[in-house]
């Protein structure tokens, strides 16, 4: 049991990476994944929550944010990166701002067969766009969420964490 | 109907050190009258998400007044951005729509529902603290410095000519006067000690 609790992803340690790295606003749109971390961000107060109606919006809300001096990141589902299309490409590339987004991966099955298209098109569509990304599906991945910040930073480019964990522990 | 470079003149008499977002046609207009374009931001495309960069100025720069001049069809691309809005509140907000029943940069087709939309209707619904319309120049130079004493977000329909543009994307040239976006950002980060 000890051990199965040490290979998910737990919400905490997300919220700590968020904290890390100075993150002011998290621009999000609720999936199935997400509730618990919902609920200890609504709960810290150094965290603005911004929830938006459509995922395209949060691309352009960051930029604005990131402008204006504060540090965002993208919270949304790889379906809604997928509605986000011209949001990454007008904004996300286009502007070249330091930009991370947390991309719930679902249909994820550590590569093996899945009937989600979802999960099918996301890793080709970010190769397709040029973003590089990283995957977070434990608690030992965490820091890999540093490691995006620092390379959006770098390089002023937006930059992918795919979250791997589905139906257990960042759900709970 | 209002011409939008000569509402964009009564705009800028209350301007201050605002932060101004246009896009599409009214980018041109404002690059005609803005006499401080280091505080511009010029949003083209990414289906009409000029009033959502606005919206992340607004929360980075709360004592900052935040002018977007929005286009009827750009607002259609992202309707469910009012809601958003809406839901942070941002006393400075002001939220402008050229409305001219039109998709004025693809050769002037009508916008879906034009005889019969309201969209400082739809705005005051999904919660703006306060919206007007406006169909002529003096009555919105007669009210100007209301609407930018109100608390926002504020949402400003104005009944606004069509400036059609029927050039295929290829053969147009920038305007006069518009700067790319890259550069304006570069400028702005400097003027808001943000870089």
């Amino acid at each position: 049991m000890a051990q199965q609790t040490e290979a998910l992803l737990s919400p905490e340690a997300v919220l700590a990476e968020f904290k890390k790295n100075g993150v002011t606003h998290v621009v999000w749109i609720p999936d199935s994944e997400t509730n618990w971390l919902y609920l200890l961000m609504d709960a810290d107060p150094s965290i603005d929550l911004v929830p938006v109606s459509r995922e395209g919006e949060t691309f352009a809300i960051a930029a604005g944010l990131i402008i204006g001096g504060k540090k965002p990141i993208i919270l949304i589902q790889n379906t809604g990166m997928m509605e986000s299309g011209d949001s990454i490409r007008g904004i996300a590339l286009d502007l070249g701002l330091p930009m991370v987004m947390m991309v719930g991966y679902r249909g994820w099955t550590r590569h093996g067969p899945t009937p989600d298209s979802a999960a099918r098109f996301t890793e080709p569509i970010l190769r397709a766009w040029g973003i590089n990304y990283y995957l977070v599906e434990h608690d030992s991945d965490a820091d890999r969420i540093s490691l995006a910040f620092a390379e959006a930073e770098k390089n002023s480019s937006a930059v992918c964490v795919l979250v791997g964990d589905e139906y257990h522990g960042f759900n709970r | 109907m209002i011409n939008q470079v000569d509402l964009m003149n009564v705009v800028d008499k209350y301007r201050g050190d605002a932060i101004v977002v246009p896009t599409m046609t009214g980018t041109s207009g404002w690059a005609q009258v803005t006499k401080k374009p280091e505080r511009d931001l010029p949003v083209a495309g990414a289906m009409g998400k000029a009033s959502s960069v606005a919206l992340g100025l607004a929360l980075a720069q709360p004592d900052t007044k935040v002018i977007v001049f929005d286009a009827d069809g750009s607002l259609l691309m992202n309707l469910g951005s009012l809601v958003t809005i809406a839901e942070k509140e941002p006393a400075n907000f002001y939220h402008f729509v050229l409305n001219n029943g039109v998709y004025a940069v693809t050769g002037g087709q009508p916008i879906p529902s034009v005889d019969t939309i309201s969209f400082s209707g739809i705005a005051e619904a999904a919660g703006y603290a306060a919206s007007f319309e406006f169909e002529d120049l003096e009555d919105f130079a007669t009210r100007a410095e209301e609407v930018f004493n109100t608390t926002g977000p504020v949402f400003i329909c104005v009944k606004s000519v069509p400036e059609i543009q029927n050039e295929p994307m290829a053969r147009r040239q920038r305007p006069a006067g518009v700067r790319g976006t890259k550069e304006c950002i570069t400028d702005l980060r400097e003027s808001l000690g943000t870089s």
